[in-house]
């Protein structure tokens, strides 16, 4: 992808074929204006309506495979009241047990039972918070970096060998451990920085490709004694030594540990990294127009290798936090499924760094709790993805969402007010977007929001939800 | 066909677009609508294309109250709309552009290009078009594109066809034949609004005029009116429209090219041995037709272009810098496209402001940024250069082309410029934006700096040219006087010297390399 054209075909507007903005660009364009851009500028209305909206969807879903419910039901015009009811105490149950394994456990005799849950939800955050940073981090940077599970397993297997090879005092070890995970998981995100800036690949089919890899690796790895633990047949590592892992945070009644604080550092530091410092601005210029940042002086495919190291950084640093919080040791299912909620995260928390922060103790207080919400009501733990994916559903939809609860359109007052009427950021060029974003193409979505003031920068569908 | 406005009301929340506007067009008229950026103009004609439903009024076609709720139906009432940003699909040939939205099919639904592409024989043997029904819409030029978009339209039989700022992208050559077909097209009885703020061009084509400011009608003209009065209209205030400059007061030859040579990836000499040198306090304009050179000469110079031969500023090659070390050397640039070269537009005006100088003091280092610092020095630029934003914490992409302009202007005029180089200073801004932007633009020079603009507006070239040089086909064919004729230069942007050979003129010699 060169982002050196010779010619700049002006038709970079969305217009009255709508639907075909997503296409419409620039030919040669670098991966400029991110589709996700438009989601991650949604506004924090829309992200709680979408998740009160997945809640009572999810509702429904419990009320219909809910036993009690279906034999009531059977009786439902003779005494219809039954069947509410058992749709009431269904739901109701569900969610209690949902609240009580998330957050306060109100049936606990003691104080520490009550908070337990808490607990178990911030420990459970604590690599999907790390990781979903890193994620955020490239989606700013304008890079879509699928690669999150093969970094963190990178991080995670340098974390191990050094954890378990090495004999250190305590704190050093700890912190050479910390270091290493992060390195790992930089050099797998910097390769694909490399690749990309040497050849013009593109970072999702180098992400995914490196994930495979990553995966074997670690599987190799674990098979041969370079990490498998001794006299073993499985593919596991030894146990890390106490001087490589993270000490608890409350005491031997919780789990939670240091690694969530390491995680609100990150999250300091994520949000300098954007806000403050001098590479973020040059990451965030990259994301939004490569083209102007590159006529501003800005390296471009230096800053892809910067924004894929971090965020590669990151990965790996949520996977020695696995190594050294909860784990203790390494096995092929490290990675989990982090990677993919990571974006799902990063989408969520709208890509800031504190929305991340945010989203990501929400998801774990979505897994804490789902495990005792199966356990006690026997509503199937896959409730819990549901509400996690049509939360992400909603919020990549903002128009559907405001339509169910009937919103304005996004700054159709203020906005439009105090600026030039005709060049706001449309709606149906971020639909558009969105929608392109789906089939892996990536749209230009600054053609949305930048137009000469006399160009018709407004679609269709804007002009019908008058 | 008659097509009436009556009292069309657009409101996008408090903000007034359109107040209560009445306009008439008829068969065999070209009626131009005049306007500066942001007067009205573009959502009037979205309103007529059934994009916006308007706030009160009504449409009538022959009499008749319409009511469109999208372009589908304004089409079928034979409203035809070219914008200013084609909607093509560059993939695309060009009879599979016309046919989409409209497309014929034969049995069991197989798409019948056949007869689509005959109609595009038809209209463009009528109209003199010159376009190849199975050309790729991406390997058109500009020109041969916004013709693609006006075949569109009249496929469907427009009887009115709306022209939003079709001279933007144009060449001058583009513009005259442009001109030409509009005149066929009203001579065989389409109605044609034409919507710009160009006066020259509207002058030559118009029936009417009518003028739009702030979303207000505030007059019609005849063609022949003055062009200062056109303007006072538009702007509502009496506008300066040729430049003043004094004599240049020129010092040391502080910036020189020599034998630059731009290959393409294919191997093609895009720019062609230039040798040319600017002294202190001059302005040396690079004419020529979009296309010959000009785009690749300036990146050249920036270290956005792989090139060779030598580029010297104050005694040092610059030529294999990066653009950074460029940018650091004293180099002031304005990009030609500013919405995807200069700007980013979804960071604030501030943001913008410091795009390419965040890391020095006093608005950054190099590890981080002073938000403070940057506010201050953006609240001071945007009063200096008249930006009209209600803040800068704005994404820079919701001002007016004019404004974002100023901003780009704003961030590269800074102080101590070792060489000034802009590229179409002025596209697509409204007139009293370009009235300001030149006066800079001469102020930098009187302060000493080498200043280079490339343009492909021959007013703009004379307005602030000391000594033009025209390029066609990656050379420089001459250096010639600022006070050349408009006649002579037309001559040389279509590749004739003048009584002259290539590469030199008598007052002017390119300079070598001085080293």
């Amino acid at each position: 992808m060169s982002a050196v054209t010779s010619e700049s075909t002006p038709a970079s507007t969305p217009g009255p074929q709508g639907g075909g903005a997503g296409g419409s660009g620039r030919k040669g364009g670098a991966p400029n204006g991110f589709s996700f851009r438009d989601v991650l500028s949604g506004n924090g209305t829309v992200t709680v309506l979408a998740i009160l909206l997945s809640l009572v969807i999810s509702a429904v879903l419990i009320i219909l495979t809910d036993e009690d419910v279906l034999e009531a039901a059977g009786y439902f015009f003779s005494r219809p009241m039954d069947t509410l009811a058992a749709a009431w105490s269904a739901v109701a149950a569900a969610y209690a047990a949902l609240f009580r394994g998330a957050i306060f456990n109100y049936r606990g005799d003691t104080f520490s039972e009550g908070i337990y849950p808490l607990m178990e939800s911030l420990t459970v955050a604590t690599p999907l918070i790390i990781i979903s940073l890193g994620i955020a981090i490239s989606f700013r940077s304008g890079l879509f970096n699928i690669g999150g599970q093969g970094q963190m397993i990178f991080g995670a297997m340098f974390a191990t060998w050094f954890g378990v090879h090495l004999q250190l005092p305590a704190g050093l070890h700890l912190l050479l451990v910390l270091i290493m995970g992060i390195l790992g998981g930089a050099l797998w995100g910097a390769v694909v920085g490399f690749l990309k800036a040497l050849t013009g690949a593109h970072e999702v089919i180098l992400t995914i490709m490196l994930n495979y890899v990553a995966i074997h690796l670690v599987t190799y790895f674990l098979y041969t004694p370079v990490l498998q633990r001794e006299g073993s047949t499985n593919p596991v590592s030894d146990f890390l030594p106490s001087t490589a892992v993270f000490p608890l945070l409350f005491g031997d009644s919780f789990r939670l540990n240091w690694g969530f604080v390491v995680a609100l550092v990150a999250t300091v530091f994520a949000w300098w990294l954007m806000k403050r410092s001098s590479v973020g601005f040059q990451l965030r210029a990259v994301g939004a127009n490569p083209d102007a940042a590159r006529t501003a002086g800005v390296s471009v495919k230096r800053m892809y290798v910067v924004a894929m190291a971090i965020s590669g950084g990151l990965a790996g640093l949520a996977g020695m936090s696995q190594v050294s919080g909860t784990e203790k040791m390494l096995n092929t299912d490290v990675a989990g499924s982090f990677g993919f909620d990571a974006i799902t995260v990063a989408l969520l928390g709208r890509s800031s760094p504190w929305g991340v922060f945010a989203a990501g103790l929400l998801f774990g207080a979505l897994r804490a709790g789902g495990v005792t919400m199966q356990t006690e009501t026997g509503v199937p733990i896959d409730i819990v993805l549901i509400i996690q994916s049509l939360i992400v559903l909603f919020i990549a939809a903002p128009p559907l969402v405001r339509m169910i609860f009937r919103l304005p359109a996004p700054g159709s007052l203020q906005a439009r007010a105090t600026a030039d009427p005709v060049t706001q950021p449309t709606l149906a060029g971020a639909v558009a977007a969105t929608t392109a974003s789906a089939d892996g193409h990536v749209a230009p979505a600054d053609s949305a929001t930048i137009g000469d003031a006399d160009s018709s920068t407004t679609t269709p569908a804007e002009g019908d939800q008058r | 066909m008659k097509l009436e406005l009556r009292g069309i009301t657009k409101k996008f929340g408090a903000f007034t677009a359109n107040d209560s506007i009445d306009l008439t067009v008829e068969s065999g008229q070209v009626h131009s609508l005049l306007g500066e950026n942001g007067a009205g103009k573009s959502t009037l004609m979205n309103v007529l294309f059934g994009l916006y439903e308007p706030t009160a009024g009504e449409i009538l076609v022959d009499g008749r109250p319409v009511r469109f709720s999208g372009p589908g139906e304004a089409m079928r009432a034979g409203i035809g709309m070219v914008h200013q940003h084609f909607m093509l699909i560059p993939v695309f040939t060009v009879a599979e552009n016309v046919a989409l939205g409209d497309e014929h099919t034969r049995a069991a639904g197989i798409l019948d290009l056949e007869s689509t592409r005959r109609k595009i024989r038809e209209i463009s043997d009528e109209y003199g078009f010159h376009v190849d029904p199975d050309a790729l819409v991406e390997d058109l030029p500009v020109g041969v594109q916004q013709r693609v978009e006006i075949i569109k339209a009249l496929v469907r039989e427009a009887r009115v066809l709306i022209l939003d700022e079709p001279t933007a992208v144009l060449t001058p050559q583009e513009t005259d034949e442009l001109l030409d077909i509009i005149r066929r097209l009203r001579d065989n009885g389409t109605a044609v609004v034409f919507i710009s703020h160009k006066l020259r061009e509207v002058k030559a084509i118009s029936t009417v005029i009518s003028v739009l400011r702030r979303g207000r009608m505030v007059g019609t003209a005849d063609p022949d009116a003055d062009q200062s009065e056109l303007a006072a209209l538009m702007v509502g205030r009496a506008v300066g429209l040729n430049t003043t400059k004094s004599a240049p007061q020129l010092g040391e030859e502080t910036f020189s090219v020599s034998d630059l040579t731009v290959l393409s990836p294919e191997g093609v000499r895009l720019v062609d041995r230039v040798s040319f040198g600017i002294r202190q306090g001059e302005i040396l304009a690079v004419a020529g037709v979009q296309g010959n050179g000009q785009t690749e000469l300036t990146e050249a110079i920036m270290g956005l272009q792989k090139a060779q031969g030598s580029i010297r500023l104050d005694g040092e090659e610059i030529l294999g810098r990066t653009t950074r070390q460029v940018i650091r050397a004293g180099v002031g640039y304005v990009p030609e496209d500013r919405s995807t070269d200069g700007l980013v537009g979804s960071f604030s005006v501030a943001e913008n402001l410091v795009l390419n100088r965040f890391d020095r003091a006093p608005v950054g280092n190099r590890f981080q940024l002073s938000p403070a610092a940057i506010r201050s020095l953006a609240e001071q630029r945007v009063t200096e250069f008249d930006v009209r934003t209600q803040g800068v914490d704005l994404p820079v992409g919701t001002l007016s082309g004019g404004n974002q302009q100023k901003v780009v202007m704003a961030r590269e005029l800074v102080d101590d410029l070792k060489l000034f180089i802009a590229s179409q200073p002025t596209r697509g801004v409204d007139v009293g934006s370009i009235e300001f932007l030149h006066d800079r633009i001469i102020r930098e020079r009187d302060s000493g700096t080498p200043v280079m603009i490339v343009s492909t507006e021959l007013d703009e070239v004379l307005d602030l040219a000391d000594r033009i040089a025209v390029m066609y086909h990656g050379r420089i064919i001459g250096i010639v006087p600022g006070d050349t004729s408009r006649d002579d230069l037309g001559l040389m942007m279509a590749g004739i010297t003048p009584g002259t050979e290539p590469d030199t003129t008598p007052d002017t010699t390119p300079k070598g390399a001085t080293a």
